[in-house]
């Protein structure tokens, strides 16, 4: 377990930037959907992308942080439930950290079902059972409304961080040294 | 693009005397208390209050003029939408049925759901100025050492503060690497289908964020050498003592809260004001 929870100054700075970035995308780079509230957000794949390279607890940082700070810029408060939402699914995405050969340079095949198989339960867990209850709790909206919400919310993340964190991390990979390139003669 | 987000200017004012922490503590505790809270009576007072904080602090109207908008079109989607969803709420909340008129089907106007409508229209938008208030008179540099005061751990709190100073930088370089591509063909206007546009805006993406990766390995190795996290706490540069002013803010913030609790628990006894029994 204290693999993924290990905290350097390395995953501080990647908190910090991939939350600039994720309010960022956040803000700017979405296609609202013909459900009012609701668009299809890039960056859950930016935080997908992250958590996956930097762990959970940087992952989860990028998505409280910058969910909350860029609710903070345009609405003047953050929708509380929501943004913790935001932060626990990034935060589950984390556990892909290590899980993948990424960092070596491979990410195929196996690599990209278990990200992917990691992103959807993290997207369930969040969205379709987090954030609705949360939002009965903190501000007693309808029941039907927020399940509703949550419901198309769990379908738009996951496309989300499945096909934008998908392909980042194909990227990377292709940056990396891969494992055994080097052999003596 | 070009807006400046982080309009935080520095006017004389007392709410802008006063230090980040104290600002920090009162706005948590005002949201908290209309968040709890669905009397109506409560709400506006706390409405009233904070639109006289928005006066003292000498906010212009054009410095929030797209936050209103955004903050208008999602309260008007909100309500359209809870009653689509749940026409019958307030019936359902309230324990009574006060019909006005019969719309189609399930629908109907009920001074139930009117009131429960306006209550939650007042409680979303009440909040509201004591976030720009909180954003727009506190140092951003400053917010760190308020966040850490409140036992938000050091490094979380030095996150978001990475966040705030390099929020700029990737807002610019994102306008840089789009521009750039733009002179090279990449249609990002209005005029290519929406499904390439949004093709080209993921292709901006990707120099970001591997020059943000870059930028990740510097950024650290130089906090690295300069011995960050190497104990258990860290001071601020940027943090205020406080002094009297922040106690009085922080103590009439806390009378709100508390007031607000005690009105839903013996008042209410819940946390909806009912006026139909």
């Amino acid at each position: 377990m204290n693999k993924y929870f290990k905290v350097t100054t390395k995953t501080i700075v990647a908190t910090g930037l991939g939350a600039a970035i994720f309010m960022l995308l956040f803000m700017y780079v979405k296609i609202p959907s013909p459900i009012p509230e609701t668009s299809f957000q890039t960056a859950y794949g930016i935080s997908a992308f992250f958590a996956t390279i930097y762990g959970p607890i940087a992952g989860g940082l990028i998505g409280f942080i910058g969910h909350g700070l860029s609710d903070a810029l345009q609405y003047g408060s953050p929708w509380w439930s929501w943004v913790i939402a935001s932060g626990l699914s990034s935060f589950i995405f984390g556990f892909a950290y290590k899980n993948t050969g990424v960092e070596d340079g491979e990410f195929k095949g196996q690599d990209i079902v278990k990200f992917n198989i990691i992103q959807v339960i993290g997207n369930i867990i969040a969205w379709m059972i987090v954030a609705p209850v949360l939002d009965i709790v903190i501000y007693a909206e309808p029941v039907k409304l927020v399940f509703a919400q949550g419901g198309i919310a769990v379908i738009m993340n996951s496309i989300s961080a499945g096909v934008i964190g998908t392909f980042f991390l194909i990227a990377y990979s292709a940056t990396r040294t891969k494992k055994g390139s080097i052999s003596k003669k | 693009m070009k807006n400046n987000l982080f309009s935080y200017n520095l006017v004389d004012t007392p709410i802008h005397r006063l230090s980040g922490l104290t600002k920090l503590i009162a706005f948590l505790l005002l949201t908290f208390a209309v968040m709890f809270s669905y009397d109506i009576r409560v709400i506006i007072c706390v409405m009233i209050f904070s639109f006289y904080i928005l006066k003292v602090s000498q906010i212009k109207f054009s410095q929030i003029k797209l936050m209103v908008i955004y903050v208008g079109l999602f309260l008007i989607t909100n309500t359209i939408i809870t009653y689509l969803f749940s026409p019958e709420e307030g019936v359902g909340i309230y324990g009574t049925r006060h019909e006005i008129v019969h719309l189609i089907g399930r629908y109907s106007l009920t001074m139930e759901q009117i009131f429960y409508q306006t209550t939650k229209f007042l409680k979303y938008a009440s909040v509201i100025p004591l976030g720009i208030i909180f954003l727009l008179t506190t140092n951003p540099s400053e917010f760190a050492s308020s966040l850490n005061r409140v036992g938000v751990n050091y490094k979380a709190a030095y996150a978001v503060a990475l966040t705030l100073r390099y929020f700029p930088d990737i807002q610019r370089e994102y306008v840089d690497i789009s521009l750039a591509q733009q002179a090279r063909g990449l249609d990002l206007s209005s005029k290519a289908k929406l499904k390439d546009r949004f093709k080209n805006a993921l292709l901006i993406i990707v120099p970001l964020i591997f020059s943000t990766m870059d930028r990740i390995e510097l950024i650290s190795n130089a906090m690295d050498l300069r011995g960050f996290g190497k104990c258990k706490t860290r001071t601020w540069y940027n943090s205020k003592s406080m002094n009297k002013g922040d106690f009085i803010a922080i103590g009439i913030s806390i009378l709100i809260f508390i007031g607000t609790i005690l009105v839903s628990i013996f008042i209410n006894k819940s946390r909806f004001y009912n006026p139909f029994i």
